[in-house]
């Protein structure tokens, strides 16, 4: 090589990589547009025959064979027992006399898919369980357990008057609520736990494959069908549930239900599958 | 109290398909609380549906059976707008009848 063509070859790299780099920092800035545009192609494509919507069916919507399963269980769904009682709970007034469709927008009926919502002036991500609980704390009643029982009965009974609205999560015009989504996003991607497996191995990596008996829902729609009764649990279990037993399952060790990160995830999760309808409460093998 | 019982009854002409889901806790007695104490048997010993005065359905249970059992059976004969009768006995006891129209 002649010094002349050395040098007009290095030119050549220098502006190669002055255009690269505009663009190696778009991929760099948050784009949730185009994460969620990309995150649904991408089980579209893996799972050509599943229609978009059936994705909200975990893992019913994997397989012929599990649809049918689905659609017998649904005649009968083992979530009614929670369902009536979540009815019940919400309706029943506190000892102050107000209920809790006095600390949600339209009476707590319909609401579902505006959670988890970014709230500028706390400058966090407000999940439905956050709030439920903040409004028995405003109406001077204890908190209650995070996970089951009644924090899922009246999930429950809120994404059944939910049932078939598009998940519609925004991310205001505010830098701490692009920075919770990434923060979710990175969480989702993060590998922990003894067993090195981030929320992504399973759920984006090998839905609709088995994991011993059970076949691994997709990530896309899963928040959709929350809460849901788990043949597995005898019970039903909420969003927190769900993420807690993940990180123990893996070996890792389970943050407190609704800690910042937990809360963070779900925005993520829930914003990836905007457009998909509220399904909830499920029934999952 | 609401029941404890939901039951759904489909006339397929000859005939009669019965889905039933209970709710009880159908402790098996081998199972520890959070404190470490056992948590006594308590489960559904009998489950019986009648139809027309005649039991079409009897389930004699034990502590093997799960929490909030389901049950489906179907049976020769029903028509629509009868009435099916549906109890349960467990072992403390207590028990729960409802009835339910075929449909």
């Amino acid at each position: 090589m002649t010094t002349r063509s050395a040098i007009r070859f290095a030119l050549l790299a220098l502006a190669a990589l002055a255009f690269a780099e505009p663009s190696a920092r778009a991929a760099d800035t948050p784009d949730p547009v185009a994460d969620a545009k990309a995150f649904q192609k991408f089980f579209t494509q893996k799972f050509p025959k599943v229609k978009l919507e059936d994705f909200v069916n975990g893992p019913y919507s994997m397989n012929e064979d599990m649809h049918r399963q689905w659609e017998e269980k649904e005649q009968f769904p083992p979530y009614e027992f929670a369902l009536e009682a979540g009815k019940d709970m919400f309706s029943k007034p506190f000892k102050n006399g107000k209920t809790y469709a006095d600390c949600f927008p339209n009476g707590g009926i319909g609401i579902r898919q505006n959670y988890p919502y970014f709230d500028e002036k706390e400058g966090e991500v407000v999940t439905l369980e956050l709030a439920l609980n903040r409004c028995r704390e405003a109406n001077g009643e204890a908190p209650v357990s995070y996970v089951k029982d009644e924090m899922a009965s009246l999930t429950a009974y809120m994404a059944y008057t939910s049932r078939g609205k598009p998940m519609d999560i925004k991310i205001p015009n505010d830098l701490r609520a692009l920075e919770a989504y990434e923060n979710g996003k990175r969480y989702f991607y993060t590998r922990r736990g003894q067993l090195n497996f981030s929320c992504a191995t399973c759920h984006v990596q090998s839905p609709g494959e088995r994991i011993r008996a059970e076949i691994l829902a997709p990530a896309l729609g899963i928040m959709n069908a929350m809460p849901i009764y788990r043949s597995e649990w005898s019970g039903m279990g909420t969003t927190s549930r769900r993420f807690t037993t993940c990180n123990s399952q893996i070996r890792g060790v389970p943050l407190n239900p609704q800690d910042e990160e937990y809360r963070d995830l779900e925005y993520y999760l829930s914003y990836v599958s905007n457009g998909l309808p509220i399904s909830g409460p499920g029934a999952r093998p | 109290m609401a029941s404890t019982i939901r039951v759904r009854a489909i006339s397929n002409g000859d005939t009669t398909e019965v889905q039933a889901l209970i709710q009880h806790p159908m402790d098996s007695g081998f199972v520890k609380d959070a404190q470490g104490q056992v948590i006594p048997a308590h489960f559904i010993q009998q489950l019986t549906f009648e139809h027309g005065g005649k039991t079409v359905f009897v389930a004699d249970w034990g502590p093997a059976v799960s929490k909030d059992p389901y049950v489906k059976f179907a049976f020769k004969g029903g028509n629509k707008g009868d009435e099916i009768k549906i109890g349960w006995v467990d072992n403390k006891g207590a028990s729960d009848a409802t009835t339910a129209k075929i449909q």
